[in-house]
C-alpha cells in the first residue's frame, strides 16, 4: 500500500497576516493586505498598490540572531524562515543537537531570491568596490538561500534544495516534498516557497501591463479575481510552508494532523494548443487536474472546493471552464470556489504555498474564506456555476476535499488533492 | 592615537557580533584565536577586516587579512596601517 502523507505544521508570512492565529483570522474576515505603496509611485509604477506582510523588528528578532540581521536585506529570506521556522516549531518538531536528522529535508522555492540585496551589491561591483560586499552577498542571492538557511537552523540532514517553476512553484514544491516521502526517502519534509516584495521584482510585471492602475486610490477592491471587472493581478510577496510528513512518524509523535495529502500532478502545456511563455494550453490544465485526482484516486464529484489560482485578469473565466471541463461539473453541481488572491494580491513563487497553508486551515478548521471583491461576477463565468458557489462572507462548513491548483509563466501546473484527515 | 588597550576594546566591540563562543570571549588577550577560541565562522573573518578599515579608515589588502586571524596580529595590523596614514 502506498504510504501515507499528512501535515503537521503550517507558518506564513502573508500581506494580510504574519504567523497562523493572526493569518487564520484575517482570512475568516476577508480582509486585504494590500496597501498603497509610496515607492512605487514615487518610481512612477502605473500599478502602486502592493501586498507586503508586516514583519516587525521584534518578529524578525524572533526567527533571526543578531549576526544574521546584519546586513540582511533580502526580503524573500526574512519571509521564508519566518514561515519555514513557524510550520517546524508548530508541528512541535525539536531542533538538531550535533547529529543531523537524517529523515528531515527541506524543499522551498523561489523566483528569484534576495533582489535588493542583488542590486545593493551591483552598484558596488560597478563601483569598483566588490571586496566591500562582505560574506553574506551569495547566501542571500542563491536560488537555495531560503533552504539553506532553515535547513541549518533546523539541522536538516535529509535532502535540502529550492525549486522554481514561477507561479506554480509553492504547490510544485508541496508535490516534491511529498513524493520524496511516498518513496520512502524521507520521513519529514519541511516545503514551501517565499517571494521578494518590491519594485525590482515587480516592475517587469508593471511593464507588460497585467496589473491593475485604477484601483491606487482604494487598494484594498483591487484584487478582483472572477469579477467582471478584474483588471489584472495586484502584486504580493511573503512566504508559506507546511511540514509534510509520513503518517507512522505523526502518529507515532501524537502530532496535530491538519490534513492529508491525497497526491496530485505537476505538468506543462508545451507552449501548444493555446499555451505560450504567459498564457496555459487550457487542456494541459484540464489534464493535469483529471491526473491530480487519478493520483489521489478521488472521484470529480468528491471535491468540495476549488482553491483556484484565479490571479484577477482576463484569464479567470478561462480557469473556471477548465474546472469544469476537468471536474464534469456546472451550474448548481460546481463546487464552492474562492481564490486567496482577493486579499493577499498574487504572491508570485509565494503564491502557492500560502494557499496551500490557506486550503489547510480551511479543511482543519472547517470553513471556506470570503473570495472578496467579486460582486460583479464575471458574465461569462455566471454561465459556469450557481453564484452562491462563491462565498462572499465566511462559510463555516466541515470540507472534505480540497483541489488546490496553481499555473505559472512557463505554461507550467500544478494540483493538490488535500483531504480532511481521518485514520 | 589609541594605546593598544584602548585598540584591543575597539577591536572587542568590532568583533563581538560574530563571536559564537562567549566565555572565550570573556577574557580575549591578545593571543586570542578567532577562528579556534572565538569560534567565528570563517566567512566573517571579511566582515570584521570591512569592520575594521570602516572604524579606521584604513585599507586592509589581502595579504593583511590572511594574517588577520589574531587579536595580536590584527592589532600590530591596525597599529602599521594607522601609522602609514600619518
Amino acid at each position: 500500500m502506498r504510504k501515507r502523507v499528512v501535515i503537521t505544521g503550517l507558518g506564513v508570512a502573508a500581506p494580510n497576516g504574519v504567523g497562523i492565529p493572526s493569518f487564520l483570522e484575517a482570512i475568516q474576515a476577508g480582509r486585504s493586505g494590500i496597501a498603497f505603496q509610496q515607492n512605487l509611485a514615487e518610481l512612477k509604477f502605473s500599478c502602486q498598490i502592493g501586498g507586503i506582510p508586516p514583519v516587525t523588528d521584534a518578529i524578525k528578532q524572533q526567527y533571526f540572531t543578531e549576526l544574521q540581521l546584519r546586513q540582511l536585506n533580502s526580503s524573500g529570506i526574512i519571509y521564508g524562515v519566518i514561515a519555514g521556522m513557524e510550520a517546524w516549531q508548530n508541528a512541535g518538531l525539536p531542533i538538531a543537537s550535533d547529529e543531523p536528522d537524517w529523515d528531515s529535508g527541506v524543499v522551498f522555492g523561489t523566483g528569484i531570491l534576495g533582489i535588493d540585496k542583488f542590486r545593493e551589491s551591483i552598484y558596488k561591483v560597478d563601483d569598483g568596490q566588490v571586496r566591500r560586499l562582505g560574506s553574506t552577498v551569495v547566501v542571500q542571492t542563491m536560488t537555495s538561500g531560503v533552504s539553506a538557511f532553515l535547513g541549518g537552523m533546523i539541522g536538516c540532514g535529509n535532502q535540502l534544495t529550492a525549486n522554481s517553476s514561477a507561479c506554480a512553484t509553492g504547490t510544485e514544491a508541496l508535490l516534491l516534498g511529498y513524493e520524496r516521502i511516498v518513496n520512502g526517502q524521507a520521513k519529514r519534509v519541511l516545503a514551501g516557497s517565499c517571494s521578494d516584495h518590491g519594485p525590482y521584482i515587480w516592475g517587469g510585471f508593471d511593464a507588460m501591463r497585467v496589473m491593475p492602475y485604477q484601483f491606487n486610490d482604494t487598494p484594498e477592491r483591487a484584487s478582483r479575481p472572477l469579477s467582471a471587472t478584474a483588471s489584472g493581478f495586484v502584486p504580493g510577496s511573503g512566504a508559506g510552508a507546511l511540514v509534510l510528513e509520513l503518517l507512522e512518524s505523526a502518529l507515532e509523535r501524537k502530532a496535530t494532523i491538519y490534513a492529508e495529502i491525497l497526491g496530485g500532478h505537476l505538468n506543462s502545456g508545451g507552449q501548444r494548443g493555446g499555451g505560450s511563455m504567459t498564457a496555459p494550453n487550457s487542456s494541459a490544465v484540464k489534464r493535469c487536474i483529471q491526473q491530480a485526482l487519478v493520483a489521489a484516486n478521488v472521484r470529480p464529484e468528491a471535491v468540495d472546493l476549488i482553491d483556484g489560482h484565479l490571479t484577477a485578469t482576463s484569464k479567470d473565466a478561462a480557469e473556471v471552464s477548465a474546472w469544469c471541463e476537468a471536474l464534469g461539473r456546472k451550474g448548481t453541481d460546481f463546487p464552492y470556489i474562492n481564490s486567496l488572491k482577493s486579499m493577499v494580491g498574487h504572491c508570485l513563487s509565494a503564491a502557492g504555498s500560502i494557499e496551500c497553508v490557506a486550503a489547510v486551515l480551511e479543511l482543519k478548521h472547517g470553513f471556506i474564506y470570503p473570495s472578496i471583491n467579486c460582486d460583479d461576477l464575471h458574465p461569462d463565468i455566471a454561465t459556469l456555476l450557481a453564484p452562491d458557489k462563491i462565498p462572499h462572507q465566511l462559510l463555516r462548513k466541515d470540507i472534505n476535499v480540497v483541489a488546490k491548483a496553481n499555473f505559472g509563466f512557463g505554461d507550467v501546473n500544478a494540483c493538490v488533492i488535500l483531504q480532511k484527515f481521518k485514520l | 592615537m589609541q594605546t593598544k588597550d584602548e585598540l584591543i576594546d575597539t577591536l572587542k566591540r568590532i568583533v563581538k557580533p560574530y563571536v559564537q563562543d562567549e566565555q572565550a570571549f570573556a577574557h580575549v588577550t591578545e593571543n586570542t584565536d578567532f577562528l579556534n577560541d572565538l569560534k567565528i565562522n570563517s566567512a566573517n573573518l571579511v566582515d570584521i577586516a570591512l569592520d575594521v578599515e570602516e572604524e579606521f579608515d584604513i585599507v586592509i589588502d589581502n595579504e593583511a587579512m590572511e594574517r588577520m586571524l589574531t587579536v595580536g596580529s590584527s592589532i600590530d595590523i591596525i597599529t602599521q596601517k594607522l601609522a602609514e596614514k600619518l
